[in-house]
């Protein structure tokens, strides 16, 4: 299981854009981080998720 | 005034007012951030939400440099990452800390401020650091190479005004960075003082969140700023510590 955004997902062994494509997330408005680092957009395709991986995904929204 | 500029990371500003983008719509923000007169906005990193259809960046003009901030972190380390994350999202690399221990005060943590600064600052960034106005920390921020220094005026959402006023002024005299109060001014007449005092410039965003009328308050700030920046230009007229000093000449009565 990987963990991503806090939530357990079945998606052990998929890159991350595999992982995207199944969502709607808009690539261009998002960032990516596993396990604490980045993973530049460059490295979607061939960053395999492993078990026990802890993904963030996040964008940017209103604030001060 | 034509040639008064804000540089902040090698990067000029007419604008001295910095635009906050939290808690009001973003169908407001292109008439905000106009009204405002506004070259700066800050914004906040959060998890994305799959289903969520559109994204605050399609609200923002083209030319607008993004301030986004690290609210969430709650010490260097989390900052750090919050800011990695902010460059990667393609933006720039302006930076604004906000590193937060207490949920109840929101007050700033200046030691853990101080420690992302200079990672941050090594790694490329414009750091911006929102600071509790105290001196020695400014002089560790303006050491560890942060661009400029964001003493707050009162807690954050308050609309309080410049509880702060005598540290910031000292920040003003003694720091060698532009000084942006950020945090607390909850009206045009207390961001005119404060760039009376001297500030560079001010950062808000509850004050318009707030109001009955958001673009009309972004006016109304964005004028008292400038009149406020004008004053402190000029040089304010001295005060006397007593009596009175007549205007008019003291010759030439009607009644002799």
């Amino acid at each position: 299981m990987v963990k991503v955004n806090g939530q357990e997902l079945d998606i052990a062994g998929k890159t991350v854009s595999a992982y995207l494509a199944t969502t709607d997330y808009d690539p261009k408005r998002i960032a990516v981080e596993r396990n604490g680092d980045i993973v530049w957009k460059s490295q979607y395709d061939v960053t395999v998720l492993e078990d026990g991986d802890s993904v963030e995904i996040v964008s940017f929204v209103g604030g001060g | 005034m034509q040639n008064d500029k804000l540089i902040i990371g090698g990067q000029e500003f007419h604008s001295r007012f910095i635009l906050g983008s939290g808690k009001y719509s973003m169908k407001l923000i292109e008439a905000a951030i106009r009204d405002a007169g506004a070259e700066i906005i800050t914004l906040a990193v959060r998890r994305a939400n799959t289903k969520e259809q559109e994204n605050i960046l399609d609200y923002i003009p083209e030319g607008i440099t993004l301030l986004p901030n690290t609210s969430g972190a709650r010490n260097a380390e989390e900052a750090v990452r919050i800011a990695r994350l902010a460059r990667e999202l393609g933006c720039g690399n302006f930076v604004k800390i906000e590193i937060m221990r207490d949920s109840k005060y929101l007050l700033p943590d200046n030691q853990e401020t101080i420690r992302a600064t200079e990672i941050l600052a090594k790694e490329g960034f414009v750091v911006m650091p929102y600071m509790y106005p105290d001196l020695n920390s400014a002089r560790d921020m303006v050491n560890a190479g942060a661009a400029t220094i964001m003493p707050l005026a009162s807690p954050i959402g308050s609309n309080k005004g410049l509880a702060t006023r005598e540290f910031i002024q000292i920040l003003i005299d003694e720091i060698d960075l532009p000084i942006i109060v950020d945090a607390g001014i909850g009206r045009p007449s207390q961001a005119c003082e404060a760039m009376e005092m001297g500030a560079a410039a001010i950062m808000a965003n509850t004050a318009l969140a707030t109001a009955g009328d958001l673009p009309m308050m972004a006016s109304a700030f964005r004028q008292a700023i400038e009149a406020g920046r004008k004053a402190y230009l000029s040089g304010l007229g001295r005060v006397l510590t007593r009596g009175a000093s007549a205007s008019d000449p003291l010759t030439g009565f009607l009644r002799d």
